[in-house]
């Protein structure tokens, strides 16, 4: 994972609320094996036509709009589905960054986990970065390590996770970080209750 | 002595290798299957890393696989990919997978329990957010992305932050044909699609006892649907006489250790949960989702709402919205709503007790012609018990389909897409815009309520359908 320590740039607003994962990235594309490629499929049912041309006037699909790197979302965005594919979709388009006044819990795990900054900020001022975000070249700046929002005319601080915050900004191969608990695992692992099922073992029917 | 504890204080304390926030907590079973791991298996191998416990996983496919016709292979290449990348990732590191020709293959949610995989006091993850089916057991279950499959594959073990404790205590019997569904959709719609976020849920109270194990999975998968992290039922003895026998149950003094283990697994007097809820059971009618959320729901006697009714700006707007894809008036009677298609499946309502439910309720009639109807049962097992008891030949008899097993329309990964514009009553779990087919318009309800709307051509209250 590349670490996340700055992002700047210009915002897409998408004023709803409760956008689930299926809207982020529906069924049909869960289906490849790849761990990149979905950025073209983001919102697209939202984004395409039923004959799948694609509605040229939906805010990811204008141009002006191609630049952008911070989704602008209303409250528990990315509920539902526990898919990955739903941050992966959302960084291949080239958001580095989703700002919401609330996130759902594994939306946001998951997107911590492949370095897809998700800061929650309060409603109102979700809503004036919303207000603002109608200018396509209105852009902002998420410091992760000061914890702060900032643009023309306004500034904030932000709570985050300080492990996940240690995680993005060193990009940390977490899996290797865990194994350095290799002994509490070994530990855990020897004082497990023996009557707890093991799926390899041939069960009597 | 010991301060009071939770259910879930006491599986997650149990649990832990690391404490803190987060917590690594290890993982007594991590079920997979074939859509959220070929990447976490390529990324494992591709660091040179091996599982670390085979036999603490499981693997079964569900998602893209046909429910028809299985016998012709499977016809969508992607999806053929996947389920041959997940045995070839089984094969190669070690892992039993229930394949397509298993007798026991079914929707991941349903065979572990079915198979006695899913026991109390169990850490149990997987790559799917409906994982909090197993908290119905007393389990600690929740789902995980795949980069956290890829973890537990390498560490067995996963970081959480400890949540906070939210109690959905239940009163009063569940009325005559209400069902564990309108229970749960009757929570959702007092809490919010995201009243649980942050927090693992215990049901419980008097109701909640009285509930069969197949009724408990039916509330704790939809625990998701409230935001919550998981759900939670403390074990009793309708769960010890469930588990007992099943081919992964504890046999002879490990059973009995066991089970004096459950017997612990209970809310301790003076526990303090963060946020309690109450529910009165008996004042509950059959629920109807209207819109494209599980929090959108009105009772089968009410009317589709009108976006005026309500105060906030953006509940207006998605009111509007959600109107809009669902083709519906504000002001319709829900009983007058005309449906195109029935699914009666998914790990939310695909088991032996939710097909006799409908099967009860559609003896001897049959469905609309207007309507095409399909069973898909949970499992191949659960197919196979409903041959026995002939509830296949109620089904077919009537004019539904009758399918082999998997996740089918619930999400609509396979063939059984559901076309733009058409209308179904599904007993699955989620009614987004697009997730039974792009422009499909569902509305969720209880498996009788699916199989009286299946015969009627439109919703009917299923509690004045006896005798009818």
């Amino acid at each position: 994972m590349k670490p996340v320590r700055v992002v700047r740039g210009a915002m897409v607003p998408l004023d709803r609320a409760d956008v689930d994962t299926d809207q982020i990235i529906p069924q049909q594309f869960l289906k490849r094996i790849e761990r990149h490629g979905y950025g073209e499929f983001l919102f697209y049912n939202w984004a395409h036509r039923d004959d799948g041309s694609p509605i040229e006037d939906f805010i990811t699909n204008r141009p002006e709009r191609r630049e952008a790197r911070i989704l602008v979302a209303g409250r528990n965005f990315g509920c539902g589905s526990s898919r990955e594919h739903a941050p992966w979709a959302l960084q291949d388009w080239g958001f580095e960054a989703v700002i919401a006044p609330s996130t759902a819990d594994i939306f946001r795990n998951n997107s911590a986990n492949i370095g897809l900054l998700v800061v929650e900020l309060p409603e109102d001022f979700v809503r004036r970065l919303m207000d603002m975000a109608q200018d396509p070249t209105a852009s902002i700046t998420i410091d992760l390590e000061q914890q702060t929002v900032v643009g023309e005319g306004l500034e904030t601080r932000f709570d985050f996770d300080p492990s996940a915050k240690e995680r993005l900004l060193d990009g940390l191969d977490w899996i290797g970080m865990t194994l350095t608990h290799e002994e509490s695992i070994t530990r855990h692992e020897m004082n497990r209750p023996a009557w707890l099922p093991v799926s390899t073992g041939s069960p009597t029917a | 002595m010991k301060a009071p504890r939770t259910l879930f204080e006491k599986v997650w304390d149990t649990h832990v290798v690391e404490p803190g926030d987060p917590t690594l907590l290890y993982a007594d079973l991590h079920l997979v299957h074939e859509v959220t791991s070929p990447q976490a298996f390529a990324s494992l191998e591709q660091a040179g890393r091996k599982v670390r416990r085979p036999d603490l996983t499981f693997a079964t496919v569900d998602h893209g696989i046909p429910t028809t016709g299985r016998q012709l292979g499977i016809l969508d290449p992607l999806s053929k990919r996947q389920v041959e990348a997940l045995r070839d990732n089984c094969a190669r590191h070690g892992i039993v997978m229930y394949g397509i020709d298993d007798p026991r293959q079914g929707i991941v949610h349903v065979v572990g329990p079915e198979q006695g995989l899913t026991q109390p006091g169990m850490v149990i993850v997987c790559g799917d957010s409906h994982t909090s089916t197993h908290g119905a057991f007393g389990a600690l279950a929740f789902g995980i992305g795949t980069s956290e499959v890829e973890h537990v594959l390498a560490t067995q073990t996963v970081w959480q932050s400890p949540p906070d404790s939210m109690a959905v205590e239940v009163s009063g019997h569940l009325p005559w044909g209400v069902a564990a569904k309108d229970l749960i959709l009757g929570i959702i719609t007092q809490i919010g699609v995201a009243g649980g976020t942050r927090h693992v849920i215990e049901y419980r109270g008097e109701t909640i006892g009285e509930l069969s194990m197949e009724q408990r999975m039916t509330i704790c998968n939809m625990s998701i649907e409230g935001g919550a992290r998981a759900g939670m039922i403390a074990p009793d003895q309708t769960t010890i006489s469930f588990i007992e026998g099943r081919p992964f149950a504890p046999k002879g003094a490990d059973w009995d250790a066991a089970v004096a283990a459950w017997e612990s697994l209970v809310t301790d007097e003076g526990a303090v949960f963060d946020k309690v809820v109450t529910i009165d059971a008996s004042s509950l009618i059959p629920h109807v989702t209207w819109g494209v959320n599980p929090a959108q729901t009105v009772r089968v006697d009410d009317f589709v709402p009108s976006p005026d009714s309500f105060d906030n700006p953006q509940q207006r707007d998605a009111t509007i919205r959600a109107l809009e894809y669902m083709g519906l008036e504000p002001g319709t009677a829900i009983s007058d709503i005309r449906i195109d298609h029935v699914f009666l499946g998914s790990c939310t309502n695909g088991r032996i007790e939710d097909l006799r439910a409908a099967a009860q309720v559609v003896a001897g009639r049959k469905v609309d012609p207007r309507v095409s109807a399909v069973v898909v049962p949970g499992s191949m097992q659960v197919k196979a018990q409903a041959e026995a008891e002939g509830l296949d030949a109620v089904f077919l008899g009537a004019g539904f389909e009758w399918r082999d097993a998997g996740c089918s329309s619930c999400l609509a990964m396979n063939p059984d897409v559901i076309p733009s514009g058409e209308r179904v009553a599904s007993t699955s779990n989620r009614n987004y815009e697009g997730r039974q087919g792009r422009g499909a318009r569902t509305h969720l309800v209880s498996p009788a309520m699916a199989a009286a709307a299946a015969v009627a051509g439109h919703f009917v209250d299923v509690r004045e359908w006896e005798g009818k």
